[in-house]
């Protein structure tokens, strides 16, 4: 009887390792065919990508909230070191912005009064949705964040997202309560801007460091140092003129960004609601809603208007 | 019989604790912590866990649970689904085949022995990404993370190893 055991047992062991090793070598190349297959059809991992982070996103959420918390704590320990001379450069601040304040209202009303003159048609006013930072998803390969808000709130794929200094990226996929957000450093952000005084033309690329590059320049156009750089709105992707960073440096290795907004400080990022993405998609489809929702989108930004 | 019971449940509960832990990092790994230049170059806490747990406790992670893990490390952090399954699986297989080796060896050994093993995983992720985004990622920032996460080993490992004497003795 015993012996019968032990035959048995020595039997099954082979088969057993032979049956572990198959099963190893089945997942490598499904994690393998699961890689080409995202590279085939990225629609559809894009919307797996959005189920699963949805289905995690109240548990990102949870906790994400006592580390921010923690992080406040020991922002205000750190605040309170250097309150004086904070208070000193504000107060210099405030003076420059005053002056600032006097032109830009100057400039305001002189500008109404030449729309006026023009019968300018304004463009659509974007309508917001702030979400809250509950994932940094950083690392060497890819540069993107969660947010807390989705589909239900109203968030479609292609809307620009923005904190008050400036431009963090683009909604790059979206559930019914996340959405992932592509920052303008990671390798497949392409935005189109507009650099310095001489609105120039050029294409912001991010290549997984913290600092994008500027390529496509048109030939014979330069750029200098600590020009600002906005959107330009070309290809429909983004709205005009949003604020996105200046140049750094210009050197033979290409032309370095520095981004307004520091990536460790997102808490919250707003969502712009212009509804241009209609136009990404196909044009007799698009052709039809964006003039539905151009008439819509009037209405939208006058209620949401505070 | 009732004592059988919840001493089956123990068990089991006990038993879950690698695969629990190995995913909890993966959470860890994304959360927001404000940190200047941190998110950037963040360690990858995962790879420790499959590290450690395929040395001493193989049956208590299987091949499934790390391709399922890598899988969901690929969908919260945005890489191209699939490259932190193969990276996690191909590193697992590894260590289990070296299982020997490393069985008994000093910490430091150990230390050295992932320090060979992330740093072939960092390149098996730099080349899958670069092939698939058809651009060359900047290796400075790989190298970063490559050393954070050395760095950060011991920390994780200790826990670990703590532990599994406390309450994975009966492996």
């Amino acid at each position: 009887m015993q012996q019968g055991q032990r035959f048995v047992h020595r039997l099954a062991q082979p088969i057993k390792n032979l049956a572990q090793r198959f099963a190893y070598m089945g997942l490598v190349l499904a994690a393998v065919g699961i890689m080409i297959l995202g590279n085939v059809d990225a629609q559809l991992m894009e919307s797996f990508r959005a189920h699963v982070t949805d289905t995690v996103a109240p548990i990102l959420d949870a906790v994400s909230r006592p580390v921010e918390s923690i992080s406040k704590a020991v922002d205000h320990v750190r605040e309170l070191a250097d309150l004086r001379k904070e208070n000193d450069r504000l107060r210099q601040n405030e003076a420059r912005l005053l002056q600032w304040q006097s032109a830009a209202r100057r400039l305001e009303a002189e500008n109404k009064v030449l729309k006026e003159l023009l019968n300018f048609v304004p463009g659509a006013e974007p309508s917001f949705i702030t979400g809250r930072v509950i994932a940094d998803t950083g690392g060497a390969f890819a540069h993107s964040l969660i947010l807390n808000a989705g589909n239900r709130d109203g968030v479609t794929k292609g809307q620009a997202a923005m904190t008050g200094k400036g431009l963090v990226g683009r909604v790059a996929g979206v559930g019914s309560r996340s959405a992932r957000i592509l920052l303008i450093t990671d390798l497949n952000s392409r935005i189109p801007v507009l650099v310095g005084p001489n609105r120039t033309r050029a294409i912001l690329a991010g290549n997984n460091s913290d600092k994008p590059r500027l390529i496509h320049l048109p030939s014979g156009e330069t750029v200098a140092s600590s020009d600002r750089i906005v959107t330009s709105g070309h290809g429909g992707a983004f709205p005009p003129g949003l604020p996105v960073g200046v140049v750094m440096s210009v050197n033979d290795g290409g032309i370095g960004v520095q981004p307004f907004v520091e990536r460790n400080r997102l808490e919250y990022v707003r969502l712009l609601d212009y509804r241009l993405g209609k136009i990404l998609r196909l044009p007799e489809k698009g052709a039809n809603s964006s003039m539905d929702n151009k008439a819509g989108d009037h209405k939208g930004a006058r209620t949401r208007k505070p | 019989m009732t004592s059988g019971l919840w001493h089956r449940m123990d068990l089991l509960a006990r038993q879950l604790t690698p695969s629990m832990f190995t995913l909890a990092l993966v959470f860890i790994n994304v959360i927001p912590l404000h940190i200047p230049e941190f998110s950037r170059v963040a360690p990858l806490l995962p790879l420790m866990a499959i590290y450690h747990w395929a040395i001493f406790r193989p049956k208590l992670l299987p091949a499934y649970a790390v391709f399922l893990i890598g899988l969901f490390q690929d969908i919260l952090t945005g890489t191209p689904i699939g490259v932190n399954a193969l990276v996690f699986l191909v590193v697992y297989g590894v260590v289990l085949s070296q299982k020997r080796f490393f069985i008994g060896k000093s910490f430091l050994i150990l230390w050295l022995g992932f320090s060979v093993i992330a740093a072939g995983a960092s390149v098996i992720s730099w080349a899958a990404v670069s092939i698939l985004n058809v651009a060359l990622i900047e290796p400075k920032t790989v190298i970063f993370q490559y050393l954070m996460t050395l760095g950060f080993f011991p920390a994780i490992a200790w826990l670990f190893l703590r532990w599994q004497q406390a309450f994975l003795r009966f492996d």
